[in-house]
């Protein structure tokens, strides 16, 4: 398990100080996928890289297994560091070794005989299922390649956890979501702990059991993915949650209702349920929705029509429904 | 066009004495550049791991002296270099004329110079890589031989090549003074014995030699780079 206890650390410069991180409390489980959240600049690269102390906060402790890191002689975090591997945003992969060397470079590291380690990182790269760029340099290979040669790299140590820092924003959706598999089956068949940053919802929403949302370098909430996303409580939340203000262009003059999924099973069927069975018709002001396994969870702001029995009736309809609430509201967000 | 004493003095010098001009260049030349890398790569690595957020910090005051002794030698120039140090030469290998006794004040001249260009090329290493290494328990040691040399590579090569044709050129001034090699016979012969004919062969197969070097060095270093696509 991985506790974090009242971190906090400031950066200085010459005309200003930046709070990076500011009391962060933290618990990461043993065998989950645990999400971090939040916009650019609000201090998720610094929490990563404290948790293995590549940066060392200003106050505050980090628990590995209830061993405190910054307690530890240099030798000691250096093997606590290969049972923590990280994966990055930009790879960081060694330019002038092929795939299968850069893959050798942690067992040369923990003096593992050439041929063992040759043979280990071979396995590897097939777990990556990139078995045939094992005498590809870096150059030659694709993101989405390069990504998988750092995951496999990142194994080799048999770590029990994987810190990825946006280990899938410089990649296209497509590849992001074979990355994204990638971890979850890692994490399912090897039991890793996986600890994602990013600031997509569509990552957390995908292979995330917990998420916690950071914004100005403080934990801002902390909980189940399909809870905070649904009904996130924070500010910082609701802004990353619900739809921003910005994209509605149209201001319809009647009265709105919001619809919160919680779990009902699809939005579409709602609207064109009240529309065939009930002739009542509702404008789709906004929405972000999105499903979560089987489920459907997020927002969506309709607007009534104007007859007011008409108005009543879809609100008795939609109130009705399980899986969702429904409000009145006078603005959007 | 040529005075005839010209070509018959050319005549005798490559009848006889070519090829160990020839020689005496080419040891000035590569055994100063060896010594200077073998003083220099340390140095220039120290440079950048040593700094205050370096992945091996030392203290404050070492960085400093480093820096300034490298400063001075660089600053002065290599035929004052080269006389201050002769006492040194003297001392070293017994003489203070001659290919070897140059060794000593070139490869004095080189190695800072040398250490410079190393740090560069240090520094040109991808930070990102070097936390990669970090986060998955490399010691400094390990980061500074299995990251930042290898990673280096190409430009180190590169920069042997330059360092190569520096000590060369200080090489050849060197036979103002005493020293052996193409410059000798450029000066000795060619300048102080009113021979041009000598002067110019010698100046041509100077740069001759620095061409192949520079060659030699490119290729080698593209051939190692592989982040060129091939
Ligand atoms: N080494 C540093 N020196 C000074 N300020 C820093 C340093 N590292 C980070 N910061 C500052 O700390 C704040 C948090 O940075 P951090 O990189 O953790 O954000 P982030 O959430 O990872 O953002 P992004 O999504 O853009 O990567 C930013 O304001 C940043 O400018
Ligand atoms: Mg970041």
């Amino acid at each position: 398990m991985i506790e974090l206890r009242h971190l906090s650390k400031t950066f200085r410069s010459a005309d200003a100080e930046i709070r990076a991180l500011d009391d962060i409390c933290l618990q990461i489980l043993d065998g989950e996928i645990f999400g971090i959240i939040g916009l650019s600049g609000a201090g998720k690269s610094t929490l990563v890289r404290c948790i293995n102390l590549l940066e060392r906060p200003d106050s505050g402790q980090v628990l590995l297994d209830g061993r405190d890191l910054a307690a530890m002689s240099a030798g000691e975090l250096r093997s606590a560091r290969k049972s923590m591997s990280m994966i990055f945003q930009g790879f960081h992969l060694l330019m002038q070794r092929t795939a299968l060397e850069n893959v050798c470079f942690p067992l040369e590291l923990a003096g593992v005989k050439k041929d063992a380690a040759r043979r280990r990182a071979k396995e590897l790269l097939e777990l990556v299922e990139l078995p045939d760029k094992a005498g590809a340099y870096p150059v030659q290979l694709s993101g989405g390649q390069k990504q998988r040669v750092a995951i496999a790299r990142a194994l080799a140590s048999d770590p029990k956890v994987l810190l990825c820092d946006e280990a899938t924003s410089a990649l296209d959706p497509k590849t992001t979501r074979a990355i994204l598999e990638l971890l979850k089956k890692l994490n399912r068949e090897l039991g890793v702990t996986v600890v994602i940053i990013t600031h997509e919802m569509r990552v957390v929403e995908q292979i995330c059991s917990r998420v916690a949302i950071l914004d100005q370098g403080r934990v801002q909430e902390t909980g189940p993915v399909s809870e905070v996303f649904s009904n996130p409580q924070s500010a910082a939340g609701r802004r990353l949650v619900l739809p921003e203000g910005e994209k509605i262009h149209i201001l319809p003059a009647n009265r709105l209702v919001r619809l919160v999924f919680n779990g009902a099973s699809a939005s579409e069927p709602i609207i064109s349920t009240l529309a065939i069975e009930q002739g009542i018709k509702l404008n789709i002001i906004s929405a972000d929705t999105r499903s979560i396994g089987e489920k459907t969870f997020g927002n969506m702001v309709l607007g009534l029509p104007e007859d007011e029995t008409e108005a009543a009736r879809a609100l008795l309809y939609l109130r009705d429904l399980n899986g969702l609430t429904a409000e009145e509201v006078t603005e959007y967000v | 066009m040529f005075d005839p004493k010209d070509l018959e003095l050319l005549k005798n010098i490559v009848q006889h004495d070519l090829l160990r001009f020839i020689w005496e260049t080419l040891v000035m030349t590569f055994l100063p550049t060896v010594i200077a890398f073998l003083i220099g790569l340390p140095l220039g690595i120290l440079l950048v791991v040593g700094e205050e957020d370096g992945i091996l910090p030392l203290p404050k005051a070492v960085m400093k002296v480093i820096h300034v002794i490298i400063n001075l030698l660089r600053s002065l120039p290599f035929l004052i270099l080269l006389l201050v140090v002769m006492p040194l030469s003297r001392a070293i290998v017994g003489t203070s004329v001659g290919t070897a006794a140059m060794i000593v004040p070139l490869s004095i001249a080189a190695f800072p110079f040398v250490a410079r260009l190393v740090e560069t090329s240090i520094r040109e290493v991808d930070h990102g890589v070097v936390e990669a290494a970090l986060s998955m328990g490399a010691s400094p040691a390990q980061i500074i031989r299995k990251v930042l040399i290898p990673e280096a590579k190409p430009a180190l090569i590169a920069n042997f090549m330059v360092s190569m044709i520096t000590i060369f050129g200080y090489g050849a001034m060197s036979g103002a003074v005493g020293g052996g090699g193409l410059g000798n016979m450029a000066i000795q012969y060619g300048y102080n014995r009113h021979r041009p004919l000598v002067m110019y062969a010698a100046a041509v197969l100077l740069i001759l030699l620095v061409q192949i070097f520079q060659s030699i060095g490119n290729t080698v270093a593209k051939k190692s780079d592989r982040r060129l696509r091939s």
